[in-house]
């Protein structure tokens, strides 16, 4: 007789174990194994140690009275005080002072020029106009002489204007250059090739600080007898010709990537060499290089606060302006200082975040 | 019917029109035009120099420079020539250029390396670094770095102590060894030491290859290199005398020092380009198929042997270019040092300059020292790069 075979349901198996959400995520990141926990518990402690007392320094027993006596009491932290007494130096530099709204609708009009050339809905042929128009609004309301403004000579312009009008003036300008020299380092006619390849290399060699002594002392001995160029033209062709031998192996890098048979397609449908390079290779190999183009005019923005040293007061240059000749805000330069540097950094991770996302929208078409 | 056979046009070799014409016309062009402009601007220079008494030439190299350097690896004073205050600027720029170097490939690869760590502590913290300091210009940097150790430090009277080494407003001064032969012995000691090591590496990679048995390919090579030191300096006589700095009246006295500018020179360009590097290293190892750390751990290597043996190998071939031109950049930044008085060659160029008025001459000796720096150090890369290239046949 057959034995009964009673029915035994196995033991339930346990639930899967949970990889999203937060525990799961602290027990893989941060405990995984003794060397994580050990690193995290010293790391840890650290930031704990240290992170209150910087936030106790600079918000909790900080002032923002403008006064220097205040920022001297016992137990006082950051000091911003120096900023609320001297923003306006600091961001505007020597400019008039009854006259600092100009600057400021200037650099509005300015920025907002560039938050709408970065917006994919304006990317229009009227675009141009605009930049035309609001490049001569700016020019007109910072130099006055016209429609009521008075003249304010550029000798007294500075702060973030300046860094502003350098930093956008030198990246439009640069960049036809940089194409013309990409493509001409690798043209096939030996002299243009030559020309272009010294060019490149002779300024890539030098640091930018010896293209701007040699703007602002060499360049007066250049030009003939009379004839003077402001120096913040001078400083602006300088700060041009070094970022586009830069922007050039960038780009340089790029067209060498294209593949052979574009440019063969091209020429077998009877284009013209500036038709293939114009309506073929550079659209495609501008796309490439994206990151590094952008890389390189972070680069130049934060380059432009080098114009400091040949006498130029843009952001870095005023706040020493602002602090070194007064002794009660001299002490608390270094406020000062994180304060421009809020600045910088805002606008350069603001571009390296745009970046990103420009990345994306030019390579759509490799997505599938 | 037959239809005569349409003959093609007869090729002409030559024409107005054709493409090797007007390619020689373009280049003919470009350079009447290129060296018009040159030439205009030589006579330019010639006649403002002539009309404004300006004299040329190099000769004031040897005429006493008048002023004095606050640091330099040899003494200088104020009667000696200009060329040799050009030939200690020079120095120092290699030193702050070489030791920024070494320091930012250390710092900027644990850095890059720990973003790929386990620990999302320390790989936020690696991206928090990088986004920190290269969003903010490296002449900034510079004038903090220059403010934090000429305000917040104490005076030099009252100069802080740690162990025997003093740190105050006049700088870092630390305990320094004083030079004896005995010395000698030592650095001949680790010269052998490396001679030995790379022997051993040698054998032990043919022993590896050989019979797959692992052995250390770098702590006991390290190991052999400082035992070997330390026998040679116990050879010598061990010689310990020490240079203890000591508080006098007014200033930190004896030992090795370091200015403030210095230090802040190179903390400023180690930190930034720091950032940069880890960067390239990052991306260099993010470049490296994923197969390949998959492969690495279906072997059973360490994340450690993995990141070694695997990955910065393969990694070393795509960093190299980029990180050449860090290197560069960094040497080409350290002329920022002007903004805050390390006398390096464009420091004391422009001083020169403000005192002869040569500026034609002067800017042209720093485009020069620094044209030549890039172009060997790039020489050296290419070589390292091309060493370190795939070996295709």
């Amino acid at each position: 007789m057959a034995e009964t075979i009673i029915f035994q349901s196995l033991p339930a198996r346990p639930a899967p174990v949970n990889t999203e959400g937060l525990v799961p995520w602290v027990k893989n990141n941060l405990f995984a194994n003794w060397q994580s926990t050990l690193t995290t518990l010293i790391v840890g402690g650290l930031l704990l140690f240290y992170i209150p007392q910087f936030i106790n320094w600079a918000v909790l027993t900080a002032t923002t009275v403008p006064n220097a006596d205040a920022c001297r009491a016992e137990g006082v932290g950051a000091c911003w005080g120096v900023i609320t007494e001297k923003y306006r130096l600091i961001i505007f530099g020597r400019y008039p002072f009854e006259e600092q709204w100009r600057p400021l609708v200037a650099t509005i009009l300015m920025v907002a020029l560039l938050v709408m050339s970065c917006t994919r809905m304006f990317w229009k042929k009227w675009l141009v106009a605009v930049w035309i128009v609001v490049l001569a609004a700016f020019f007109i309301l910072m130099y006055g002489g016209m429609f009521g403004l008075t003249e304010v000579q550029t000798d007294r312009w500075g702060g973030l204007p300046l860094t502003i009008m350098l930093a956008t003036l030198s990246i439009v300008l640069c960049f036809p250059i940089a194409i013309c020299v990409a493509l001409g380092r690798r043209s096939n006619l030996p002299a243009i090739r030559t020309f272009c390849t010294i060019y490149v290399e002779l300024i890539r060699g030098v640091p930018l600080i010896s293209v701007l002594f040699m703007a602002s002392f060499m360049f007066p001995l250049f030009m003939p007898a009379g004839v003077t160029i402001d120096v913040l033209i001078r400083v602006l062709v300088g700060v041009t010709l070094f970022a586009a031998a830069y922007m050039a192996e960038v780009i340089r890098g790029g067209l060498q990537a294209m593949p052979k048979g574009q440019a063969e397609a091209a020429a077998s449908l009877g284009l013209s060499y500036w038709q293939t390079q114009f309506k073929i290779i550079l659209p495609q190999a501008l796309a490439m290089v994206v990151p590094g183009i952008m890389n390189n005019f972070i680069g130049l923005f934060k380059d432009t606060s080098l114009v400091y040293i040949v006498s130029l007061y843009e952001l870095t240059g005023s706040l020493g302006l602002a602090l070194n000749s007064d002794a009660d805000w001299r002490p608390y330069k270094l406020e000062g200082y994180l304060f421009i540097v809020a600045i910088y950094f805002a606008f350069c991770f603001a571009m390296s975040r745009y970046s990103l996302w420009i990345e994306k929208q030019v390579n759509k078409s490799k997505l599938r | 019917m037959s239809v005569a056979p349409r003959t093609p046009p007869a090729k002409r070799d030559w024409s107005w029109r054709s493409q090797a014409f007007r390619g020689l016309l373009y280049q003919i062009i470009a350079v009447v035009i290129i060296g018009g402009v040159a030439w205009w601007l030589a006579t330019n220079t010639a006649e403002n120099m002539r009309v404004r008494g300006i004299k040329s030439g190099f000769d004031f190299l040897t005429q006493p420079a008048g002023f004095d350097i606050g640091e330099s690896l040899s003494k200088f004073d104020s009667n000696d020539p200009y060329w040799k205050a050009f030939l200690i600027g020079v120095s120092n720029t290699l030193r702050v250029a070489i030791l920024g170097i070494i320091l930012t490939t250390i710092l900027g690869t644990l850095i890059g390396v720990g973003r790929f760590s386990r620990n999302g502590l320390v790989r936020g913290l690696c991206q928090a670094y990088v986004e920190l300091f290269r969003n903010v210009p490296v002449l900034l940097q510079l004038l903090m770095w220059y403010l934090l150790f000429t305000e917040f430090l104490p005076d030099v009277t009252e100069a802080k102590r740690i162990g025997d080494i003093y740190l105050s407003k006049g700088g870092i001064t630390f305990p320094k060894p004083i030079w004896e032969t005995g010395h000698l012995f030592g650095v001949a000691g680790l010269l052998a030491g490396c001679v030995v090591a790379w022997f051993y590496r040698r054998w032990a990679r043919s022993k590896f290859e050989a019979t797959g048995q692992v052995r250390s390919m770098f702590w006991v090579p390290v190991a052999i290199v400082f035992a070997l030191g330390v026998l040679g300096w116990l050879v010598g006589g061990a010689p310990s005398q020490f240079a203890v700095p000591a508080k006098g009246e007014f200033a930190v006295e004896g030992g090795g020092a370091l200015t403030p500018e210095f230090m802040a020179v190179l903390l400023g360009l180690t930190l930034y380009t720091a950032a940069f590097v880890a960067e390239v290293v990052r991306s260099g190892i993010s470049s490296v198929a994923r197969g390949q750390s998959e492969a690495a751990q279906a072997l059973g290597l360490s994340k450690g042997q993995e990141m070694q043996q695997v990955l910065l190998p393969q990694a070393l071939r795509v960093i190299i270019p980029p990180m050449t031109n860090q290197f560069l950049n960094l040497t080409k930044n350290s002329s920022l040092a002007v903004a805050i008085g390390y006398p390096d060659v464009v420091s004391i160029s422009n001083t020169a300059l403000n005192q002869t008025g040569r500026a034609v001459e002067c800017i042209a000796l720093i485009m020069l020292v620094y044209l030549t720096t890039s172009l060997l150090t790039s020489f050296f890369m290419n070589w390292y790069n091309a060493k370190s290239a795939i070996k295709e046949r």
